[in-house]
């Protein structure tokens, strides 16, 4: 008869590949989005999956002088009352930008004890945070600027964000959205950001509240806020030709 | 007319282990992959720069006409930021650039992982089996710079002598491989990282090391030309050596 074998390769790959998923499962709820069906995607989760097992959550973005604020082109969409994806939040946009956002309220919901709607003044006296940052583009560009705003950890909290909550979902008056894990959601560096370079927030960057994921390349920073949508669950938004964890 | 010098040496042919084989095709097709995801990204924003800040609101180094984005000039101002002279600007894009990055930037990630990761195998093992010592490295007396003016001239006139199965690289052979793997290399890969915002949150001194994120930008640039030069370089070689037992001895190992 054969001796078994202690360790057989079988047993090693098996064992490999759990102690990888006990890796993950600190993360969040489900291991990876599940978006990622194709080959690409593969390389998009193993980045993300690589830097929120290898990386401290938390490190802050550098931060600059004043003197460093540069030039800032305003690209995607640059007024959401002329080139809005959704008709009607197109015309309600229009509407609230002849106000001057007085009627505008960001709504945060989901799994949340207390959803409710947040003026931009009912921001504005919650705790502030300035920081100088580097936008990083996609395309290649890159550009500094003063941020004010509101951690999203402060919102978040305040409307009672439930411990089953693993993702925050963003909707924008011109039509997109997008999404976060808790990681990034309670960075400090992450804020709703009213104003910009000492002014309000201008329109071509965002009026008159905007995201800012500092750890992340800058599509994650969606314009023009218009609900904030705790999910417990990754909120699949079909194939947008983008990767959804861009901190690379 | 003279007749070039019969060679010495019968060519002798390397022995590559299996481990050296499969890493340089792996290396070698995620290269062609990253050199083409490259020039797509670039194409969406063909302009490089110096320091932490560059965009088409500020001066470039210089442009590469190399899409319809070169100097395409759609941009209708929003102002300036502050009261003072010269104070920074912004603008709205009114042009319809070109931009592949969705799948280009997934697909230059998707192949840099295979490059790393062979890199993270390759490098111990080439140590540890002495890999490095034996082949790469210039042995006692074998380098001097007469060596080297020699090893220059034979390689201008096409002449380059035959090595023994014990020591099979010339001098300038083994320069360019630890060139290759010891410096351009891992000066593409810190480069890339440096235009990470989620890593230089982490590794700060990446932009210090590398004077900010568009001149690594930069830098990764110009390592990826050396890179392509170094490629064209050593196909040659390959097919000025002996085309068929060159391939023969990289992926059959004999």
């Amino acid at each position: 008869m054969e001796k078994p074998q202690l360790i057989t390769r079988r047993r090693a790959l098996i064992t490999g590949l759990a102690s990888l998923s006990g890796l993950m499962l600190p993360g969040c709820s489900q291991p990876l989005p599940p978006t990622y069906g194709n080959l690409l995607r593969m390389g998009d989760a193993l980045t993300y999956l690589s830097h929120r097992t290898l990386l401290p959550g938390q490190s802050l973005a550098k931060e600059y002088d004043s003197r460093d604020i540069s030039s800032f082109p305003a690209t995607g969409t640059t007024n959401p009352a002329d080139r809005g994806f959704v008709p009607e939040l197109r015309e309600v946009y229009g509407r609230l930008q002849k106000d001057a956002f007085q009627d505008w309220r960001l709504s945060v919901e989901g799994r949340v004890a207390r959803p409710g709607r947040f003026a931009l003044a009912d921001l504005q006296r919650l705790p502030a945070r300035k920081q100088i940052t580097r936008h990083t583009c996609e395309e290649g560009w890159t550009a500094i600027a003063e941020w004010t705003g509101v951690p999203l950890s402060v919102v978040l909290q305040k409307a009672g964000i439930l411990p089953s909550a693993r993702f925050v979902n963003f909707y924008a008056y011109d039509g997109f959205s997008d999404s976060i894990d808790l990681y990034d959601a309670f960075h400090p560096q992450t804020i709703l950001a009213y104003g910009m370079n000492g002014r309000s927030l201008p329109v071509p960057h965002g009026a008159p509240v905007r995201l800012r994921v500092e750890t992340q390349i800058g599509y994650k920073s969606l314009k023009y806020l218009q609900r904030i949508v705790v999910t417990d669950e990754f909120v699949d938004p079909g194939d947008t030709g983008w990767a959804w964890y861009v901190g690379i | 007319m003279e007749t070039m010098p019969a060679p010495t040496l019968h060519p002798v042919l390397v022995r590559h282990p299996a481990w050296v084989r499969l890493s340089h095709w792996i290396v070698a097709m995620s290269f062609l992959v990253l050199v083409f995801s490259g020039v797509v990204i670039l194409m969406c924003h063909p302009r490089l720069y110096w320091g932490e800040v560059g965009n088409d609101l500020t001066p470039a180094l210089f442009e590469l006409p190399i899409s319809r984005n070169y100097r395409h000039g759609g941009w209708e101002q929003n102002g300036a930021f502050f009261g003072y002279a010269g104070s920074p600007v912004s603008a709205s894009r009114t042009y319809d650039i070109f931009n592949q990055n969705g799948w280009g930037r997934s697909l230059h990630f998707l192949s840099a992982w295979f490059l790393v990761l062979t890199g993270l195998l390759y490098v111990p093992a080439g140590f540890f089996s002495g890999h490095f010592r034996r082949k790469f490295w210039p042995g006692a007396g074998e380098f001097s710079f007469r060596a080297l003016r020699q090893d220059v001239r034979e390689h201008l006139q096409l002449r380059i002598p035959f090595q023994t199965a014990e020591n099979p690289y010339g001098l300038l052979q083994k320069g360019a491989y630890l060139t290759v793997v010891f410096g351009l290399l891992p000066l593409i890969v810190l480069t890339g990282l440096t235009m990470s915002p989620a890593i230089t949150a982490v590794f700060p001194f990446l932009l210090k090391l590398f004077f900010g994120a568009q001149s690594a930008r930069t830098i990764h640039f110009f390592a990826s030309v050396l890179l392509v030069l170094f490629l064209l370089v050593h196909v040659l070689m390959v097919v000025l050596s002996g085309f068929r037992r060159q391939i023969r001895a990289m992926t059959l190992g004999k």
